[in-house]
């Protein structure tokens, strides 16, 4: 997409390396794009292709190792007026709470960090909608600890959190790996809908190549930390040579395939 | 026709909370498998699939107990009930030969500080039957002979550290270790949820494999992703708060879904169609009903496009609706 929006994210053939010698490994290899305002970006691969380390240094939580990388148009340099703007959801739910205090208080601290704070009723009215925008009564998470949710309610609890700041770019880190079709749906129009409300620019990093289908303005492939395949889903996904978004359309099972695996146990009866 | 392997009766599970409050995370589920059978569950999140594994599996641990009903394994020619026994009886006597589970997030949760080969030597051990005498060389023989019959690379695999492997090659361990004792059944939880789509296909592949090999026989495998089910498993059980709403073979519930909580569910659908492309999938509003309290008549109904006030105020039970059980006395 040649936008005329301002350019949100611009990366000039980055790269990071994490280890030296013989435990060098590069995590994201000479990869160059730009991400525009108020686009919706997918980045689609494989594990360990590099999507979380990219993700990571849009967040400004590493410095790429080679190449540069912009933030509207300056280095991030302090991550407390970065994370003002740009906030994520991350893989690993659990991980993002503290188990001793309530899921309820600590919705309503998140939005402490905000420069301008609201007010005690803004605030518990934004932890409200937030909730109610990935299907959670907030009656029902009143009193609860975190290892009282199951895996995909504590998923949509960190939604929740990133509905309530409002912040004006989102990374979501597999932000709905672990929820069904009909939240996941649910979630991805929240997001759409606060992506044109708030003006939002949202990089969505997923395994799922039919999620991104969906939702995103442009998808990157990526693969062994390069980015192999960009553009509208269109350009991307139909008539595609490119092996790598072709191994990932035929994994994925569809209910309209016919065989995605051969099934001999089935066939047997 | 071949007999039942498992059967659970009108199960009911609850957790115990702090103040003395229930949640009823498992009501009134019923089924059956037959030898060889592949049976699917699947459900949003919550709604009980992780705490109905546990009640499978004859694990209730408090703050987990049970309300009502029965689960029965088959055990040599007789069926014998899980339910209120001792839970290191259960254990030894019935889990380890008949029925293994593979637990959510299993493969993040390998022990980090142990080789593979030391993790499967000591499930060996722990099972070892009383009076039999095994030294460390037989049981590391019976682990390397495991893993090598199911195809895995076991110089490199068996001789890692946890962390030393990747998610999908873990998974697969954990496959392994659960079916070192060679269990009829095998239940596994969500083994591929936090996997991506192509680890995930390998994990399927190695379970049919297994299957093929006939190291185990019958598998119940439980995820919120309907159309992998569609591909693996021979029947499906949809859950919806805590109940089985609809099950059917695979064809009926996901081609031709009768419930309106499974209609929605394939509504919701996403796909790599261009057809499908900027198509808004139906998310449905609301949320499941707290299960803290009694719930009076339809469970789905608050969110429910069909819903009349009846449903409000009669309780539903399952009933046959073209040719398969529907919760929903308006299905059609
Ligand atoms: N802090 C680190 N130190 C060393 N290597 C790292 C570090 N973080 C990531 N890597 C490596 O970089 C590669 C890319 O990792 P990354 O976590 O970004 O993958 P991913 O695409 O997000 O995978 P997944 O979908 O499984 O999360 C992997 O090979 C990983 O092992
Ligand atoms: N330890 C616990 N204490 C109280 N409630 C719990 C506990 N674990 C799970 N629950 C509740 O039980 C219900 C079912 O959870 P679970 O079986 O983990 O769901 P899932 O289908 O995602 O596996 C949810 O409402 C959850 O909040
Ligand atoms: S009983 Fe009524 S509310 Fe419940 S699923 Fe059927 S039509 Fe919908
Ligand atoms: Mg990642
Ligand atoms: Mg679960």
């Amino acid at each position: 997409m040649q936008s005329d929006k301002p350019i949100v994210f611009s990366a000039k053939r980055i790269s990071k390396d994490f280890g030296a010698g013989k435990s060098l490994k590069t995590a994201v290899k000479d990869v160059s794009f730009d991400i525009y305002d108020e686009e919706f970006i997918s980045i689609v691969g494989g594990s360990g292709c590099g999507k979380s380390v990219l993700a990571k240094i849009m967040l400004g939580l590493y410095q790429p190792t080679r190449g540069q990388f912009l933030y509207r148009d300056k280095p991030i340099k302090n991550l407390k007026d970065h994370w003002n703007e740009v906030q994520s959801v991350f893989q690993d739910p659990f991980g993002c709470f503290n188990q001793f205090f309530t899921i309820r208080s600590q919705l309503e601290d998140a939005l402490n960090i905000l420069k301008d704070k609201p007010s005690k009723e803004e605030v518990r009215r934004r932890v409200d909608e937030g909730l109610k925008a990935v299907n959670v009564a907030p009656a029902d998470i009143e009193g609860k600890y975190p290892f009282e949710l199951s895996g995909g309610q504590m998923q949509r609890m960190l939604l929740a959190r990133i509905f309530a700041l409002r912040p004006k770019v989102l990374i979501a880190d597999e932000a709905t790996s672990m929820v069904d079709a009909c939240v996941r749906a649910n979630i991805l129009d929240y997001l759409r809908k606060l992506k044109d409300e708030l003006k939002m620019t949202v990089v969505f990093v997923t395994h799922d190549i039919g999620l991104a289908n969906y939702v995103s303005d442009r998808i990157f492939i990526m693969h062994d930390g390069k980015i192999v395949n960009q553009g509208t889903p269109a350009e991307v996904l139909d008539n595609t040579n490119e092996p790598h978004t072709l191994r990932l359309l035929d994994d994925i099972p569809e209910v309209h395939k016919t065989e995605w695996i051969k099934n001999s146990h089935r066939s047997k009866k | 026709m071949s007999e039942n392997v498992f059967e659970v009766d009108h199960l009911g599970l609850y957790y115990l909370g702090r103040f003395g409050d229930k949640t009823h995370a498992v009501t009134d589920v019923s089924f059956s498998m037959k030898q060889g059978e592949i049976l699917g569950i699947a459900g949003e999140s919550g709604c009980g699939k992780s705490t109905l594994v546990s009640g499978l599996m004859g694990m209730c641990i408090p703050p987990l107990y049970p309300e009502s009903g029965d689960v029965r394994v088959k055990n040599g020619d007789k069926m014998e009930s899980l339910m209120n026994r001792d839970i290191e009886d259960v254990r030894a006597n019935v889990l380890a030969q008949q029925v293994s589970m593979i637990p959510q997030g299993a493969f993040n949760a390998l022990n980090p500080v142990r080789k593979i080969k030391d993790i499967a030597a000591d499930v060996l051990k722990a099972h070892a039957r009383p009076g039999e005498k095994q030294d460390a060389k037989q049981i590391y023989d019976r682990v390397y002979a495991h893993f090598d019959r199911i195809g895995m690379d076991t110089k490199r695999v068996l001789n890692s550290f946890p962390i030393n492997l990747t998610a999908g090659e873990r998974q697969r361990c954990v496959i392994a270790i659960s079916t070192i004792l060679l269990p009829k059944m095998v239940i596994a939880d969500e083994p591929t949820s936090a996997l991506d789509v192509s680890t995930q296909k390998e994990v399927i592949k190695m379970i049919f494999d297994l299957l093929d090999k006939g190291i185990f026989q019958s598998m119940i495998f439980i995820t919120h992703e309907l159309p992998l089910l569609y591909h693996v498993a021979d029947n499906i059980a949809i859950m919806y708060a805590g109940e089985i709403v609809e099950k059917g073979t695979a064809e009926q519930v996901v081609k031709d879904p009768r419930h309106p909580y499974t209609q929605a569910l394939m509504g919701a659908m996403l796909s790599t169609e261009a057809s499908q492309r900027g198509r808004h999938p139906v998310a449905i509003e609301g949320a499941p009903p707290s299960l803290k309290n009694k719930i009076v008549g339809c469970r789905f109904a608050p969110r429910c496009s069909k819903a009349c006030p009846d449903c409000k105020k009669n309780t539903q039970n399952l009933r046959i609706v073209g040719d398969r059980d529907v919760r929903c006395d308006y299905a059609k």
